[in-house]
């Protein structure tokens, strides 16, 4: 197992129509990604070198992947010699093994965990309880989710599902020292997570995190958060692991002026996130004196091995692209099946977990194409071009898709080319950026409809894929 | 950037694939080996030196967004966040630290320039205190390493008059000196200050979370009152 699909997950359309049909869920998306979207363009537009310094960090991105070999080799270098110990890990299954073989080895069987996208990817948590070890998440959302029996939603906002009155209730009924008349208020339900957790931290001796960004020259490690938990688990423990994907690194400290300018403002919308927390192997006297670094692959190496698809690599997890689809709004973080959500999602999970289950064949369709999530990407990713090209291969390969009947199957020997309907699909979606877009979700001519049927909004009438093959001569007009 | 040392064979031969891995232990291929392999087996092996295509990234972004006002701008953006801004004299300073520190015991780090304490009851000061007792502090008052005026950040480098990570962490006020001269224009040059090598911590408000709905809201477990004292 590479990444866990969510037990009994339907396909994308299926999943989406469930969530679509749940009123509050999608009220609560609608209210939590609208507020962040503008927010968002305001602090963006603050920058008047923002285009500047996303090809800058596109760039930077894009060459370290050229180079990852080397970066890799010099990040376990900086860190070896700074006092931290590397693990390589090639799948889950092996990096949860290192993770749990780690934890035994210090005798404990409770480990305090902070955010951490990569963990969620591998399933380290249900790993470790088959361990008989506890992880608690601290990120106040991802408690609100642990309390709650559900999962995340939201690459950010992991309970952005949830809104105050459901989070008081989950902590009235699951949080053993939750004051019985606690209020919806945030900040009595933030001051309740600080009182449940404050003792966890100031006695934990091991902790596990993500990490943001390793700079390959120093071996310094990256952490952004906002709580402050993040800082607990970097500092109180004797022992930190720290599970990061290979695609992390960046060149050079320097690297960060970038980084550490896009992803706040792409994130949460602010100039600069309260906490972020560096450091390099183990400083005597302060902090962890004993630091892994686990480094995975867990299919990013094929990832890279496709030249398409590579730049779903550069993501840095900024949630920009979940709060500007309107595929997501509607259809909500779960309905993707996997701890990646929203267009990044739809591009990272079927190419780390392969196109082969039905749900990781449906996820390139779980987009109109707008465009909105390229424009939106700090890194420029084009997620509507790895769309269009994993389509091309769920065409190819796949396993025949629930759409294969319908659209698919109309649009006749085209299709089986993988190329001609590579190139339909693109001029499909750029022509629909020189349209313009108002928010809305369009149809699109023949097979882009794919998801379509699982959504309610309005939209023209659909051409059909035979009409506008004609009517474009086969794409080509 | 700087050239791998050691028995590494520099990261022109490795990055054009031509240096085989080093350590690699014999028998079974380890996980790492495998995973550089691949990644080496993907990238093909005729790239271009590393430091050249590194070298040849182009940086149009700006160094600074605001050219003069800078500890204004430092002091207006670090209150957005609801950080409570002090600006003083340098004269005014222990009078300033003095009204800040009121409400209880404060952890002083080694290293604090004694002045700032100067009017300060030392009854309620506690010096480098072992971590098992923060909790039980008020507040901790501190220096830093830099600052940026364009974010309103503070970094700690948690050297002399700094502390531990834990001593700024567990206490639950945190009151921060920052003298004109720390404070940079924008991150890049603040970056430019700072010493990797150190561990750092980067501040920007009291601790929050936007987990509820999206919405900003003070105090979760760091320090949930911030208080900076910014000397002109
Ligand atoms: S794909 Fe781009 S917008 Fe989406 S999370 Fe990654 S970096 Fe952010």
């Amino acid at each position: 197992m590479t990444m866990p699909t969510y037990l009994g997950m339907p396909a994308f359309p299926r999943a989406a129509r469930a969530a679509v049909a749940d009123e509050r869920l999608r009220d609560n998306l609608a209210r939590a990604t609208g507020t962040i979207r503008d927010r968002r363009r305001a602090a963006v537009a603050e920058l008047d070198d923002w285009a500047a310094l996303r090809e800058a960090g596109r760039r930077i991105k894009d060459h370290t992947l050229r180079y990852l070999d080397h970066y890799l080799r010099l990040l376990e270098e900086k860190v070896t010699a700074a006092g931290g110990t590397v693990h390589w890990a090639r799948d889950a299954a092996e990096a949860n093994r290192i993770v749990a073989d780690l934890i035994r080895a210090t005798g404990r069987t409770e480990v305090v965990k902070v955010k951490s996208m990569a963990t969620q990817e591998i399933g380290l948590n249900e790993a470790l309880e088959k361990e008989g070890i506890t992880a608690y998440e601290t990120d106040l959302a991802e408690l609100i989710v642990q309390l709650g029996d559900d999962r995340p939603s939201h690459i950010l906002v992991p309970a952005i599902h949830r809104n105050r009155s459901e989070i008081r209730d989950i902590f009235r009924r699951r949080m053993p020292d939750a004051p019985p008349d606690l209020s919806d208020e945030p900040a009595e339900l933030a001051e309740a997570a600080r009182r449940h957790l404050r003792a966890k931290f100031l006695s934990a001796q091991v902790a596990v995190s993500g990490v943001n960004f390793a700079v390959a020259e120093t071996g310094t490690l990256v952490v952004l958060e906002s709580e402050g938990n993040g800082r607990m688990c970097l500092t109180l423990p004797k022992t930190l692991i720290s599970v990061m994907g290979i695609e992390k690194v960046v060149p050079t400290w320097r690297d960060l002026e970038v980084f550490l300018q896009l992803l706040p403002r792409s994130s949460t919308a602010e100039r600069m996130n309260p906490y972020t927390s560096a450091w390099t192997g183990v400083t005597p006297g302060d902090g962890p004196q004993e630091f892994h670094l686990v480094l995975l692959d867990n299919g990013r190496t094929s990832v890279l091995a496709d030249e398409v698809g590579r730049q779903a690599l550069r993501c840095i997890r900024c949630s920009a692209c979940l709060n500007v689809c309107p595929v997501y709004a509607r259809a909500g973080g779960h309905a993707y099946g996997s701890p990646y959500p929203g267009p990044i999602g739809a591009i990272l999970s079927p190419q780390i977990r392969g196109i082969g289950s039905p749900v990781d064949a449906s996820l390139p369709y779980a987009s109109s194409l707008c465009g909105a999530c390229l424009e939106a990407c700090p890194v420029a990713i084009d997620i509507p071009e790895v769309l269009v090209h994993l389509r091309a291969k769920v065409v190819e390969e796949g396993p025949r898709h629930p759409l294969a009947g319908t659209a698919m199957a109309a649009a006749g020997w085209t299709l089986r080319s993988p190329r001609r309907l590579a190139l339909a699909q693109r001029l499909a979606s750029a022509s629909r950026r020189l349209i313009g877009r108002r928010g809305r979700i369009r149809r699109l001519p023949g097979p882009l409809r794919a998801w379509t049927d699982s959504r309610d909004a309005p939209a023209p009438p659909p051409e059909s894929f035979r009409a506008w093959w004609k009517r474009t001569d086969g794409g080509r007009a | 950037m700087s050239e791998p040392q050691g028995r590494r064979t520099g990261p022109d031969r490795d990055a054009t694939g031509t240096g085989a891995p080093h350590g690699a232990p014999q028998g079974p291929r380890t996980a790492r080996d495998e995973i550089l392999g691949r990644i080496e087996r993907a990238l093909g092996r005729r790239r271009p030196p590393v430091d050249r295509a590194y070298a040849a990234i182009e940086r149009p972004y700006r160094r600074r967004h605001h050219e003069s006002g800078i500890v204004d701008l430092f002091a207006e953006r670090l209150a957005h966040y609801r950080a409570v801004v002090h600006r003083v004299e340098p004269a005014d300073l222990p009078g300033a630290v003095a009204r800040v520190l009121t409400r209880g015991r404060y952890a002083v780090p080694a290293g604090l320039p004694a002045h700032w304490l100067a009017e300060v009851d030392p009854a309620l000061l506690v010096h480098e205190p072992p971590t098992t007792e923060l909790d039980a502090l008020d507040g901790v008052v501190t220096g830093c390493a830099a600052a940026i005026a364009e974010t309103g950040t503070i970094v700690l480098d948690h050297g002399p008059g700094q502390g531990r990570r834990a001593l700024s962490l567990v206490p639950d006020h945190h009151l921060i000196v920052v003298t004109a001269d720390q404070i940079a224009p924008d991150v890049p040059e603040a970056l430019e200050r700072l010493s990797p090598a150190r561990p750092l911590t980067f501040v920007s408000g009291p601790s929050a979370t936007s987990d509820i709905e999206l919405n900003r809201v003070e105090g979760v477990h760091g320090p949930r009152t911030l208080d900076v004292i910014v000397t002109r």
